[in-house]
């Protein structure tokens, strides 16, 4: 077993660094198209509520393979890493913008009432008031959409990116030791999404530490 | 690059072959999610440890787990025990099993809803344990549930292009096909793209009518109109 550990570490290392990119990019585009949904102005709802319901019904491999086959014919060409983080990181931001919109609007209106009886502006209302709240809603339900997304990861095997999927595929191809590897392959991708969850409950234990002294 | 209309025409009808495949797939696993996860989360909730343990172990790590790596599993790994199953087979068993998770832990949140007294009561009139899931719990627990439930199906709908990986001739494989013949990729992959847009949110819009129709403020409000309705109408002048 021991000679095709190595090759899985290595898949593993990308699957991680895949992981880690689309979920920063899937973080700022979440956030930028729930606020974009919440606006005044007509055409950025408009815009936002497109973005979102096309990622949201259509397949995240559908979505891969459309950047992967199909972009080079309009003359952009994008490496399969890139392909792998913006497919993987607009298709988990679409999903997440709904997270974000649905914790900021379920902070009491209350809070904004108050935060504008004591002249806070609306950038100080927001950073100060409503995001700390709907920060700590929101983080059970992107623990999930990461652990989504760390599973989505297994996609770019199919556009020809090394990550743990794809060396698995290939080992297998190579050795037929079939058993083994898928099996370490399952566990490895077990322990990291256990990983993930493990985080995101420190976070919410880090964070909700005032509001329960509060309470 | 132009859209090419005529191309797009021309591989509709092959398309729409493929997309009978990955029709047949959803529904048929979207039957085993629901039958298997009614069965996972009985097993979840059995006062047997053993059984429960090894059901919450299932969905954990089933649910942690990518399905495309399911799905070389078993595509890869049953063989060498002696099943043999078509690759399609593999596929929306694979489906099947990976979403009865999912499905398992809507069927626990219905189930845990329902009020001990139901519980109590189906003990006062002698009903087994069997007796009171079959005819008392899960009756009652599956209505409110029934949207999440859908959202699954939608789900599993656009997992279903997975299994072009296990060579399962369906939609997306069908329009990587053609794109490697005619090297046009363009209309075929846009064209799946549409298709699972358009019936994802039909699909969607399903979902939120039976969302309004299983509510529980919508069937309460019902209940005391139909309730109105008898007490007014023996006393409104004939």
């Amino acid at each position: 077993m021991p000679e095709f550990l190595p090759v899985l570490f290595q898949g593993l290392i990308v699957t991680v660094e895949i992981t880690a990119m689309a979920a920063v990019l899937s973080v700022i585009v979440a956030f930028v198209a729930a606020f974009a949904k919440m606006s005044h102005v007509r055409w950025l709802r408009w815009c936002a509520a497109v973005y979102i319901e096309t990622f949201r019904g259509t397949s995240a491999l559908v979505q891969l393979f459309w950047l992967y086959f199909v972009l080079p014919h309009f003359g952009i060409t994008l490496p399969a890493m890139a392909v792998g983080v913006l497919g993987l990181g607009l298709n988990i931001g679409a999903y997440g913008a709904e997270v974000v919109r649905g914790a900021v609007e379920s902070v009491p209106k209350r809070q904004r009432e108050a935060a504008a009886a004591l002249n806070l502006s609306r950038w100080q209302t927001l950073r100060f008031i409503v995001l700390p709240q709907a920060f700590l809603m929101m983080l059970p339900s992107w623990t999930n959409l990461l652990i989504e997304l760390l599973k989505a990861t297994a996609l770019v095997s199919l556009i020809t990116l090394g990550d743990l999927t794809f060396k698995a595929y290939q080992l297998n191809q190579a050795t037929f030791r079939t058993l083994e590897i898928f099996t370490l392959v399952l566990v490895f991708y077990f322990v990291v999404a256990m990983g993930i969850a493990a985080i995101g409950r420190g976070l919410e234990h880090r964070f909700g530490r005032h509001r329960a002294k509060e309470a | 690059m132009r859209f090419d209309w005529a191309f797009a025409f021309d591989v509709l009808p092959v398309l729409a072959k493929a997309a009978i495949i990955t029709v047949q797939a959803t529904l048929v696993g979207y039957a085993v999610a629901l039958s298997f996860g009614l069965a996972l989360a009985l097993m979840r909730r059995s006062r047997a440890k053993w059984l429960s343990w090894s059901a919450a172990g299932f969905i954990e790590f089933v649910r942690s787990t990518p399905l495309l790596v399911q799905l070389y599993f078993m595509y890869f790994v049953l063989p060498d025990f002696g099943i043999t199953m078509s690759a399609l087979t593999t596929g929306i068993l694979g489906l099947g099993l990976h979403y009865a998770t999912y499905t398992a832990e809507v069927y626990r949140a219905g189930i845990e809803s329902i009020p001990k007294g139901q519980w109590e009561a189906a003990r006062a009139f002698g009903l087994s344990r069997f007796r009171t899931y079959q005819k008392v719990i899960v009756p009652q627990a599956i209505p409110p549930v029934v949207p999440a439930l859908g959202n699954y199906f939608v789900s599993m709908f656009k997992e279903t292009p997975l299994l072009s990986a296990i060579a399962v001739v369906e939609l997306m494989q069908r329009a990587k096909i053609i794109g490697s013949e005619t090297f046009r990729y363009l209309e075929p992959i846009t064209l799946v793209g549409l298709f699972f847009l358009g019936l994802s949110l039909a699909a969607a819009w399903a979902v939120r009518r039976a969302e309004s129709h299983f509510s529980l403020t919508r069937r309460m409000k019902q209940a005391a109109e139909d309730a109105d309705e008898n007490a007014v109408a023996p006393s409104s002048p004939a």
